[in-house]
């Protein structure tokens, strides 16, 4: 199960980084939520897989009686998910009204706080 | 306890009364200089604590360390939520002479405050994930301040500033992650002891070249630093001030902390890796302002070159050069945002930053180029200034770590910083104007005045102060840097006496 969990964050990251490279703002969104879903993938696997053991304990004892799951990953993966969330939001807001404004969404072509030098545009 | 609880709380609470109270400008304005005093003083009470009782920590929810969520303020921290203290209120102050009413409206002072909470909170934590969670709150908060009125070179900076630090905290998240599956806690102190326990060099190297990464794009380290020039220029003066001032040296902060606190200096290629990195940040950084000719661009370069200095007095390691590093970054902080801050002056009073259309200012306005020179020449560190007893430090560190190239870069760079504010001076102050017919024709009027140059006055003041009296915050420096090297105190104000 780790190996296959190895796997995908292992192939999310790679298309994540082959978007991120392609320099288009909207291949570069669907990047982030890539590399988000490895990253909180890498967190789930580091607090080791366990099959079908909810974290409770039972009734009057005070430790579960057998190996469990541990909750605290999962718990920093939804801190995690809903920040991700947040920040795509306001990311895909950002780059619908840079396209408005800049009539662009390649990052290379957004000039306009840093205007090309007149050596430059000889290139 | 309840001083570092407050210490979230003041922001907090002075953002949410600055949200309600949206739809009255002067109510929101003297709430947001309210809370920002407040801010101050809760910091200097803070402060004055922990020089005097040492490290004090404190755990949220009932929760005792290392499980619950862990508040610490130990020197370092202190002096860094004071000096975000000072400059909380001086850009609350400038604000009200500079803020744009539409800008108001859309929630200006909301959003510094929740940036202040989220660089406070960075400061105190004292635990890893906590720290990701407070670097999120004062991004976004960043981000929305830097986007705020939306003109299109704003949104410009914003996608570029935005896209390469979403990159850094996932890196960031990614190492923490890593380290929890190694070493089973998130605590800070307790990670102190859990890495060393590690017989696992891989997951350590790993997971330590994952939050180096994180944090250089923080601080804008060479080769990770293009978010800055791209953006730092294009909001408010007072939102460039304000991220000129602390942004970057949260991420600078994070990097001491975790380099001194978790990891110890045991890891030759990151150390390297800081070492090469930082005399290339202060070259590039230098040699980039050099190619500018608008002010808060020059300015923003030499943010980066400055960080370089910063990160090399952590990447020495030695007592001395850790000391140069905390007193460099307490003193760059009020410099660098008082030259924002005169920056702004001048737009206001010549309407542009471009210097090959501005001039004449000493004619105009004398009082402002003394205003410039103090903060200017003590980044070129000139004596008796305070950037002369930081370089001092550093250079003097990496003279006696025998790292000779890099002290000749220290130098070389201080000699350019110089040229660089030579160019604003004379371009700006010296030079007569370009179309004198075209001259500036408005002053000040007297709110105005007083809201923007009280601030730029105060710090200029503690720049000198630090310069002059440079004694106690040396002394300062020094213990804050035997608790980050030798963390007994830090890790037992956490954990409670262990035998």
């Amino acid at each position: 199960m780790e190996l296959a969990l190895a796997v995908l964050v292992g192939v999310l990251t790679t298309c994540a980084i082959y978007l991120m490279l392609s320099g288009n703002m909207v291949r570069f969104i669907f990047a982030l939520a890539l590399l988000s879903n490895a990253v909180n993938l890498v967190i789930f696997a580091a607090g080791r897989l366990t099959y079908a053991a909810p974290p409770l304990i039972g009734e009057g004892a005070k430790a579960p009686a057998d190996a469990v799951a541990n909750a605290l990953p999962q718990a920093l993966i939804l801190t995690a998910i809903v920040i991700g969330f947040g920040l795509l939001a306001f990311t895909l807001v950002l780059v619908h009204r840079a396209h408005q404004a800049l009539g662009t969404v390649e990052a290379d072509e957004m000039r306009l706080a840093e205007p090309a030098a007149d050596g430059d545009e000889a290139r | 306890m309840a001083l570092l609880t407050l210490a979230l709380v003041v922001p907090l609470a002075t953002a949410i009364v600055t949200f309600l109270a949206r739809g009255t400008p002067e109510l929101q304005r003297g709430l947001s200089v309210a809370g920002a005093a407040t801010l101050l003083g809760v910091s200097l009470v803070l402060g004055a604590e922990v020089v005097t009782g040492g490290p004090l920590a404190a755990t949220m929810g009932g929760w005792p360390a290392p499980f619950g969520i862990t508040l610490v303020a130990d020197l370092l921290s202190a002096a860094m939520v004071v000096i975000t203290g000072v400059i909380a209120l001086a850009v609350a102050v400038y604000g009200l002479g500079e803020i744009e009413p539409a800008e108001e409206r859309l929630g200006h002072h909301t959003l510094l405050h929740a940036l202040l909470l989220g660089v406070t909170g960075a400061f105190l934590t004292g635990d890893l994930f906590n720290l990701y969670v407070w670097f999120e709150v004062m991004l976004i908060a960043s981000f929305g301040l830097l986007a705020l009125g939306g003109r299109p070179d704003q949104l410009d900076g914003a996608i570029k500033y935005v896209a390469l630090n979403l990159v850094s905290t996932l890196a960031f998240l990614a190492g923490v992650g890593l380290l929890y599956g190694a070493t089973g806690t998130l605590n800070m102190a307790d990670l102190h002891g859990a890495v060393r326990e590690l017989d696992n060099a891989a997951v350590v190297f790993t997971t330590a070249a994952l939050l180096l990464f994180a944090f250089s794009v923080k601080s804008a380290l060479f080769p990770l630093f293009f978010w800055l020039p791209a953006s730092y220029h294009t909001p408010s003066v007072t939102t460039s001030a304000v991220f000129a001032a602390l942004l970057t040296k949260v991420g600078v902060y994070a990097l001491v902390r975790v380099f001194t606190l978790i990891y110890d200096a045991d890891m030759p290629l990151i150390q390297e890796l800081l070492l090469v990195g930082a005399g290339l940040t202060m070259l590039t950084g230098v040699l980039g302002a050099a190619a500018q000719n608008e002010i808060r661009r020059i300015l923003s370069f030499h943010i980066i070159s400055q960080i370089g200095y910063m990160v090399l007095g952590l990447a020495l390691y030695t007592p001395l050069a850790i000391v140069g590093a905390i007193f460099y970054i307490l003193h760059h902080i009020v410099v660098k945002a008082n030259l924002f801050l005169v920056g702004g002056v001048v737009k206001k009073l010549t309407g542009s930053e471009d210097l090959a259309r501005i001039g004449g200012l000493w004619a105009a306005a004398p009082w402002l180029g003394v205003l410039f020179l103090i903060p200017a020449l003590s980044l070129a560190g000139i004596p008796p200034l305070s950037g002369f007893w930081a370089k001092l430090v550093v250079i003097k560190a990496s003279l006696e770590a025998e790292h000779y190239l890099l002290a000749a870069t220290a130098l070389v760079v201080g000699l350019l910083t110089l040229f660089s504010m030579s160019k604003i001076w004379l371009e700006a102050f010296w030079k007569p104007h370009p179309e004198p017919a075209s001259a500036p024709a408005r002053g000040l009027d007297r709110a105005e005045s007083w809201a923007l140059l009280s601030p730029i006055v105060a710090l200029a003041t503690v720049t000198v102060v630090i310069g002059l009296v440079a004694a106690p915050f040396y002394a300062v420096s020094v213990t804050a840097a035997e608790q980050l090297l030798d963390p007994g105190a830090y890790v037992t104000a956490v954990l409670g006496a262990r035998p």
